[in-house]
């Protein structure tokens, strides 16, 4: 079985909420509120809330689309915010672009919703991040196995889902740890297309370890 | 006094049968750093109040960590604590006239309490106003100083957040129990969940013969659906609202209504709304109006634990803990969307938010009518509070502050 010359190192991440000076009550503060808070306000309400959200799989996407849902009652827009996928974006501001955008097209065609007091104000929120290594690495399939079987909520969330911004690639730790170091391309595209919005991280993480299973049964 | 009052060793490994093993080597691997350094809590009371019940669970799981830490009470008069009491309402809404000798009575106390306490860890944390003019004896440039407030600011008696905001704006930041809350300051604030501990009395896993037991004590059905509000006899809990859903609810259920909370005996308030409860309840045998003693966690449990739905039909609330007990017990909850309740609920995820009395019997009904989706409900929400809620996370959330300031 190949020995990786660069480890994989888990680590682990810890935020903190920091509150905001911004809130919205109508689409339109919404919009501005987009337009305007730091980058990370846009990661905390999105790709951290995916995270700590993850055990809702069923059209929980990210708190911008559950506000216009459930507190500005609109469903269509609620929509079309649930179907931007975090997995499409490898920057903050592109994903910010689309949302300003889908916000601001549905309050240019609907103009009169825009203005319509929602039930309760959305504040803006950003996360602080603390990452801390967990003293454990990989250098074979085996150790990375058993080291991905052990980890915490957060720490799984950390490589699998918000490493996707800190690598500016259209993938997560894991598979890129397989295919740079371990030369498993296929089972780094397999373990990239788990779908995470329809999985929770504990689902994701039993599929993760399937998928390494089959592997070594392979090998 | 110092050295408040904790509990005794609670192994940091209990919780790991709950969490997971990967959490707690998380926590350890967070605390790490902060070994050894000290940590100083300051509230106003040992005993009795959230805040202090909070302290007690948390003192000894920051030990399991090996964090130096110590919680400190500080000292008052009558007239102080009479002073914070009015301080307390004001800041949260209610009609006050502060006078100079009120501040004055409040900073006297403050300024003894700087001499007598000791106020020298790398990390001091602050509970509420009461200490908050403590800030006064922080030497320049060191230490960190950071602010929990519990109470909702949203609306505050101007005069006194006005002379307060005054030693709030010298801390490192401060901490809320929800966004709506906080107020704009210009030092950062962060956002604090309070907490419940899954091992606690009031949330530990319960024998069903208990359960039962509790249930024939108060001659409650356990065949037909239960209904249960847990709160004090207050009319912002609006006990009265809640028996108007039941009575609709009732028209096509046939179901019980247990309304449970404290003692009223030494609440003139409490006493007089219990009176309008019981004149609202007009003797329906399926309503069960219980006044439970101070402290009874474990009928409390067992009342949630037996429930078919939850209720928190506030109409103003602080955070809410009731919601999260009643979600880590796997609950459907019916609440009202004020407070900290929404950050708990999460509309059609975790629970139903209603708006009104109407509102309410009408997602009881929709939970009776479709018991699959209130087990759905029930089971999402236990996983946001061990996402969110458990003292553990609360923990956790103090780690990260105490390294994030310690870098700055």
């Amino acid at each position: 079985m190949k020995t990786a010359e660069t480890p994989f190192e888990f680590v682990t991440v810890s935020y903190l909420t920091r509150i905001g000076n911004q809130s919205a009550g109508m689409l339109t503060e919404l919009l501005a509120g987009l337009e305007q808070c730091n980058d990370a306000s846009i990661f905390h309400h999105t790709f951290q809330t995916l995270g700590s959200h993850h055990f809702l799989t069923e059209g929980f996407s990210n708190d911008f689309a559950q506000w216009v849902l459930a507190d500005a009652n609109r469903s269509d827009l609620a929509e079309q915010l649930t179907a931007l996928d975090i997995r499409d974006y490898v920057s903050i501001a592109a994903l910010r672009s689309d949302l300003c955008r889908v916000v601001g097209d549905y309050c240019a065609a609907y103009p009169h919703f825009a203005e319509q007091s929602a039930l309760e104000r959305f504040y803006f929120c950003e996360s602080v991040e603390v990452t801390t290594p967990l003293g454990r690495s990989a250098r074979t399939l085996e150790e990375f196995r058993d080291g991905i079987a052990h980890l915490s909520h957060a720490s799984f969330y950390f490589h699998f889902i918000s490493s996707r911004l800190r690598l500016q690639l259209r993938t997560n730790d894991f598979s890129h740890w397989l295919a740079d170091s371990l030369d498993r391309n296929a089972l780094a595209e397999s373990v990239n297309h788990i779908d995470i919005y329809t999985n929770t991280l504990d689902s994701t993480r039993a599929k993760v370890l399937r998928l390494i299973d089959r592997e070594r049964r392979k090998a | 006094m110092s050295n408040a009052l904790a509990l005794g060793r609670i192994p940091l490994d209990d919780y790991a049968k709950l969490l997971g093993a990967g959490e707690i080597e998380e926590l350890r691997a967070l605390a790490k750093p902060l070994r050894g350094r000290s940590i100083e809590m300051i509230n106003s009371t040992a005993v009795g109040g959230g805040v202090a019940e909070i302290l007690t669970r948390l003192m000894p799981l920051a030990e399991e960590l090996y964090l130096n830490i110590k919680w400190d009470v500080m000292s008052g008069g009558q007239d102080f604590f009479d002073v914070t009491k009015a301080f307390h309402n004001a800041l949260h809404g209610a009609p006050y006239h502060a006078s100079q000798k009120d501040f004055d009575i409040f900073l006297e106390y403050n300024r003894r309490n700087r001499a007598s306490l000791p106020l020298d860890a790398e990390f001091v944390v602050i509970h509420d106003p009461q200490p908050a003019g403590l800030i006064g004896a922080r030497p320049a440039g060191k230490n960190h100083w950071v602010w929990r407030c519990h109470i909702d600011l949203s609306h505050p008696n101007l005069a006194v957040w006005d002379f307060l905001e005054k030693f709030v704006a010298r801390y490192d930041g401060a901490m809320f129990s929800s966004p709506e809350f906080s107020r704009q300051l210009p030092i950062p604030q962060y956002l604090f969940y309070p907490a419940i501990d899954p091992l606690s009395e009031k949330n530990c896993e319960l024998e069903p013969e208990f359960i039962h037991q509790v249930l024939a004590q108060y001659q409650i059905d356990p065949h037909r659906p239960i209904l249960t509000q847990i709160s004090r006899f207050d009319r912002l809990k609006d006990p009265v609202g809640v028996i108007r859903a039941y009575r609709i609810v009732r028209r096509y259920f046939d179901c019980q209504l247990v309304l449970a909370g404290g003692s009223a005996s030494d609440d003139p308030e409490g006493a007089i709304v219990l009176k309008e409860v019981l004149r609202e309840a007009d003797h329906d045998p399926d309503i069960k109006v219980l006044e439970l003693p101070a402290w009874a966690p474990l009928e409390v449990n067992a009342l949630q634990r037996a429930s078919t739905i939850v209720i928190q039909k506030s109409l103003r609330e602080g955070f809410g803990l009731t919601v999260s007990e009643a979600l880590w017990k796997k609950k459907p909850v019916v609440a009202s969307a004020v407070g900290g309740i929404p950050v708990q609920i999460i509309h059609k995820h975790t629970g139903l938010l209603s708006h009104s009395i109407e509102g309410t019997a009408y997602q009881i009904r929709f939970l009776l009518s479709h018991p699959e989706i209130a087990t759905r409900l029930g089971e999402h929400g236990h996983q946001h509070v061990k996402e969110n809620f458990l003292i553990t996370q609360k923990l956790k959330r103090y780690l990260t502050l105490f390294l994030t300031l310690a870098r700055t």
